[in-house]
């Protein structure tokens, strides 16, 4: 018999020596399509790795099928790279078993919403303890740039060519939908805040699932321009802060009457253009009318209604923590009824288990002849 | 206890049938319970309808479980029943067409009502035109002698009806001289928290064994010796799904990995997730997962991490998780994955057995991707088969169908309950990749043992061990990513030939006991056809004719002398429950001119079929050997 069950209720394993970036780098040449949004994504996650002070051995990616998906093959730490859209399934007998495993998964559009949609609103909503990330380039690369499940309606690709019929998913109100616990969104090039929400991510317990806007300069490029290059567009969420956004923190987001979110200018801010407050038609408020972001509502509408702000990143889009909230993580309730059958039942004794109450002994000699 | 006379009998077989309401599953439970406790050898043959209730007193509702017992070693539940319970119109119309004549009716009399007759699709009662002719029928008002048993009870009419089938099991055990005890045992351990509950079926299953002793419907009953022949030992009672869970139990043991079961419901199989759910205490984790999918991709997950993963299925969701078992196979991590086959094809008839998914274990995923497969032949040999499985799979760093059907999973058998310090130690083969410090990073995931061809299994929190696997081809050693096309072939040959190296490691295809070594004929199966083969060759050589009989329980790869031992015989027939998927194997394989004989009922082979099929054999004339 083995030293003892694997399964247990600890943490991830600690890194026992200081570790840089270059320790989490495989040598695996990365073979992504020059100017991809992937290669910041690596650079940013390997070099938060150190910080996370989790060791190499006992860090894991788990990836299903992308471009996303080659993720794990960079990384100098154990990797599963599974099958399209199963990553979140693989991760979780991983996540579950093995409570001093820092599991990741990697994942992009179409693994994670099309394909796997179904594993991934799973692993959200039983708070499995894995780090989701999902890079978003509202398309698929890897299969030469078909539509995706974020794509936005009317798109253009070679199996649409009149124009794409399908209504997109808005990730992060798919994840909150789904129960999850923590729910951010980032961007592939802002490496500071893409930085500091995987650390968030990894650090939380139970499931982590950050939306990435990468950018495909290959099949989709500057699907995200209006969000990416234009910081005014950015709403940056800061729990416990009001909802402001715009070079000057002149726009601001509100609870109407009708309660429903809605942009405003914020009375006092001068617009980076120089124009008045109001000028484009929209209310002026004061800052005091703005809704304070609470990311640790357990109630999850707020932050839904955040998301619904923009339903495609054409326009002012939050990005950040749309939320955080704790609730009992499945691995570990797991191994907490592991441990309390043992205490009620002691260890399994497999003789006792497979003999049963109900028994009878058959003798060597023949019984009585039967009377004719 | 008696004064009526008492006949002996060598062997009965009983059907009771009811609706799917009445409760006669658990009364040939509880009847077969106690005939194994008397020491008869017994097999059973639960046969109810997929939905859970159909309108009541339908035909489509009719609930039937057959059990044989004996004094002697059976090896079917029986071909016909020497006598049937009919709880009800339905249930006698859907089970006449299975007697044979002369054979013994008990109908419940109150059942046979103007309603009931016709939801029976009865034109007229059958018990006045002239229908049963031939058999033994006795009516019996079942229904009115319950609720007279239980006048004083405080208990409602509805509830009181309920415990009919009491009276029926008092009945039967009268009839064929069962001790009630046992029952009284169980029924005390069952409703312990319902007192009012347990003095009414005791009540009722007494007045039942009442009836039987002073009524002057019955001038004598039966009694059925213990069987003589059974190897010496402490028995249980056992079924094919129980078997399988304890299997995958004692598979965790005896490797010292924890067990993971990921599964998801499906007919017949959700027996064993549930049965494992309740054995945490072996450090045994259950999870129901969204999909078949995410089942045994949490399974093959849990083996990365040094698990023993598992699933359990039906056909329908090995269809759903090939994709995974081909991942196992190219990540090369073991994984097990029992298949209780059904009827099919799609969902098929889910309560129905059937053995006709032995193809899709083969060959069932995309390009060339070989699995073991080991096929359990009784309801207690799931248990062994499942331990093999698991030590194929720990060894060879592999995934491994087990093969069950519906018939092994509820089906029951008295089982010789192995002592367990006697089972195999599967730990030796676990060896887990040893770290490594320093500055060695040259660990090579895809080497391989030279005795197993296995890899080896370095688990995430060793250290120095980091690496990384998936479904892209592997190079050779190394493990990286590679296109290259003679790599390709040579990852692909040996995957191959560590599945065919198997062959050297397991036990050679053995004649059965009961042969004739110089028979024309070799009777050939699979799985749980092995009793009703073993019947019928039986039958056939009391007959006088030559007949030799042979079992594969690997059959993935085939044991490395199976060509020999077919070509020794003039004649190889194999009886499968599909169109002939082991006889075109066996064909392909070793270029012998195999016969089939094929019958797909969803209902197991019956032993006077297949000796009439094997008899077509012995009686053909030699062929072609001295042939001008």
């Amino acid at each position: 018999m083995s030293d003892a069950s694997r399964v247990s209720g600890g943490r991830p394993g600690q890194a026992t020596d200081t570790l840089t970036r270059k320790d989490f780098a495989s040598d695996q040449e990365v073979r992504w399509c020059p100017g991809c949004g992937d290669y910041a994504i690596l650079a940013t996650i390997q070099g938060v790795m150190p910080d996370l002070g989790v060791s190499r051995e006992n860090t894991v990616f788990v990836s299903g099928i992308g471009c996303a998906a080659r993720f794990p093959y960079y990384m100098n730490t154990y990797g599963f790279h599974g099958i399209h859209g199963r990553a979140p399934a693989i991760a979780t007998g991983i996540s579950e078993t093995r409570r001093d495993l820092k599991v990741f998964v990697v994942t992009g559009d179409g693994d994670a919403l099309s394909i796997g949609g179904n594993h991934l609103i799973h692993a959200m909503r039983r708070n499995v303890d894995l780090t989701i990330i999902m890079f978003n380039n509202q398309i698929y690369g890897l299969t030469k740039g078909q539509y995706s499940p974020t794509s936005e309606t009317g798109k253009v690709t070679k199996p649409t060519p009149e124009g794409s019929l399908d209504y997109p998913f808005n990730p992060v109100s798919v994840a909150l939908g789904a129960e999850a616990t923590f729910v951010g969104r980032t961007i592939d090039n802002e490496r500071d805040h893409l930085s500091a929400m995987v650390e968030r991510a990894a650090h939380h317990e139970g499931t982590a699932f950050i939306e990435v806007y990468q950018n495909c300069n290959i099949f989709n490029d500057g699907a995200f321009d209006a969000v990416r290059k234009n910081e005014a567009n950015q709403i940056r969420l800061e729990h416990g802060r009001p909802v402001r956004f715009g070079a000057h923190g002149e726009h601001g987001v509100l609870l109407s009457d009708g309660c429903e979110l809605e942009i405003v200018d914020v009375e006092g801010a001068e617009p980076a253009d120089g124009s008045q407050p109001g000028a484009t038609g929209r209310r002026v408020a004061a800052e005091s009318e703005l809704v304070v972001h609470d990311a640790h509502r357990e109630d999850a509408s707020l932050a839904f209604a955040l998301s619904r702000l923009s339903h495609t990143p054409l326009g002012p889009t939050p990005i950040g923590l749309f939320r955080q909230v704790r609730r009992p993580v499945y691995g570990d309730e797991l191994a907490r009824q592991l441990a309390d059958a043992q205490l009620r039942k002691g260890s399994g004794d497999l003789q006792a288990l497979i003999t049963g109450s109900d028994t009878w002994r058959v003798g060597g000699q023949r019984p009585p002849s039967p009377t004719p | 206890m008696s004064d009526k006379a008492v006949q002996q009998l060598a062997t009965v077989t009983i059907r009771f049938a009811g609706d799917s309401g009445d409760g006669m599953q658990l009364t040939g439970n509880r009847f077969t319970s106690a005939s194994a406790m008397v020491g008869n050898d017994v097999a059973t043959l639960p046969d109810f309808p997929a939905e859970i209730r159909a309108p009541a007193g339908s035909l489509p509702g009719v609930s039937g479980f057959q059990l044989h017992f004996a004094d002697h070693d059976i090896l079917t539940p029986g071909d016909e029943p020497d006598a049937l319970v009919a709880m009800n119109p339905a249930a006698l119309k859907a089970n006449l067409p299975a007697l044979p004549t002369g054979a013994t009716i008990i109908v419940n009399s109150d059942s046979f009502t103007k309603p009931a007759l016709r939801k029976a699709k009865y034109d007229a009662d059958p018990r006045q035109d002239g229908s049963l002719d031939g058999f033994k029928v006795y009516e019996v008002p079942i229904t009115d002698l319950t609720l007279r048993a239980l006048e004083g009870h405080d208990l409602s009419k509805k509830a009181k009806e309920r415990s009919k089938n009491m009276f029926a099991l008092g009945l039967m055990s009268w009839m064929y001289s069962r001790p009630l005890e046992p029952t009284i045992e169980w029924v005390e351990s069952k409703f312990s928290a319902a007192p009012d509950l347990v003095d009414a079926n005791v009540a009722v299953l007494k007045a039942g064994w009442a009836f039987g002793e002073t009524t002057e419907l019955f001038d004598h009953r039966y009694e059925v010796q213990p069987a003589a022949d059974l190897p010496p030992g402490l028995y249980r009672q056992i079924t094919g799904n129980l078997a399988t869970a304890y299997g995958l139990i004692a598979a965790g043991q005896l490797s010292g990995l924890p067990l993971f079961l990921g599964g998801y419901p499906i007919t017949p199989a959700s027996d064993v997730l549930q049965e494992l759910a309740r054995h945490k205490n072996f450090g045994v984790a259950t999870f129901q997962a969204e999909d078949e999918i995410a089942g045994v991709g949490a399974a093959l997950g849990a083996s990365f991490a040094g698990n023993l993963g598992a699933t359990v299925t039906s056909g329908p969701g090995v269809n759903l998780k090939a994709e995974t078992i081909g991942l196992a196979v190219a990540t090369e991590l073991p994984l097990l994955v029992c298949n209780i086959q059904r009827a099919g094809p799609s969902t098929g008839m889910p309560t129905k057995t059937d053995q006709a998914d032995l193809l899709q274990a083969l060959f069932g995923r995309n390009s060339d991707a070989p699995v073991p497969v080991v096929a359990a032949e009784t309801p207690g040999d799931c248990f062994d088969a499942v331990i093999e499985g698991a030590r194929l799979a720990i060894k060879y760093r592999t995934p491994v169908f087990v093969l069950s059907d519906g018939y092994l999973a509820n089906g029951a058998e008295p089982w010789l309950i192995p002592d367990v310090a006697g089972l195999p130690d599967l730990s030796a083969d676990v060896a887990f990749a040893a770290a490594r410090h320093g500055d060695d990073d040259s660990f090579q995931p895809f080497t391989r043992s030279e005795a197993t061809m296995a890899r080896p299994w370095a688990i995430p929190g060793t250290p120095g061990l980091q690496h990384r696997v998936g479904g892209l081809e592997k190079a050779d050693r190394s493990g990286n990513i590679s296109y290259d096309p003679e790599n390709h072939h040579r990852m692909t040959m040996l995957r191959q030939a560590k599945i065919d190296r198997i062959a050297q490691d397991i036990p050679p295809l053995a004649i059965e006991p009961d042969s004739d070594a110089d028979a024309d004929v070799l009777v050939v199966g699979w799985g749980s056809t092995k009793g009703p083969i073993k019947a019928a060759v039986r039958r056939v050589r009391d007959e006088g004719h030559k007949v030799a009989q042979a079992h594969l329980r690997h059959v993935n790869p085939f044991p490395s002398n199976t060509g020999a031992v077919l070509r020794r015989y003039h004649r190889v027939l194999v009886p499968e429950m599909n169109t002939g998927q082991l006889r075109m194997l066996l064909r392909a394989t070793f270029l012998v001119d195999a016969v089939g004989y094929n019958r797909v009922t969803g209902l197991p082979f019956s032993s006077g079929e297949l000796a009439e099929a094997i008899r077509s054999q012995v009686h053909q004339p030699h062929e072609g050997v001295e042939a001008t």
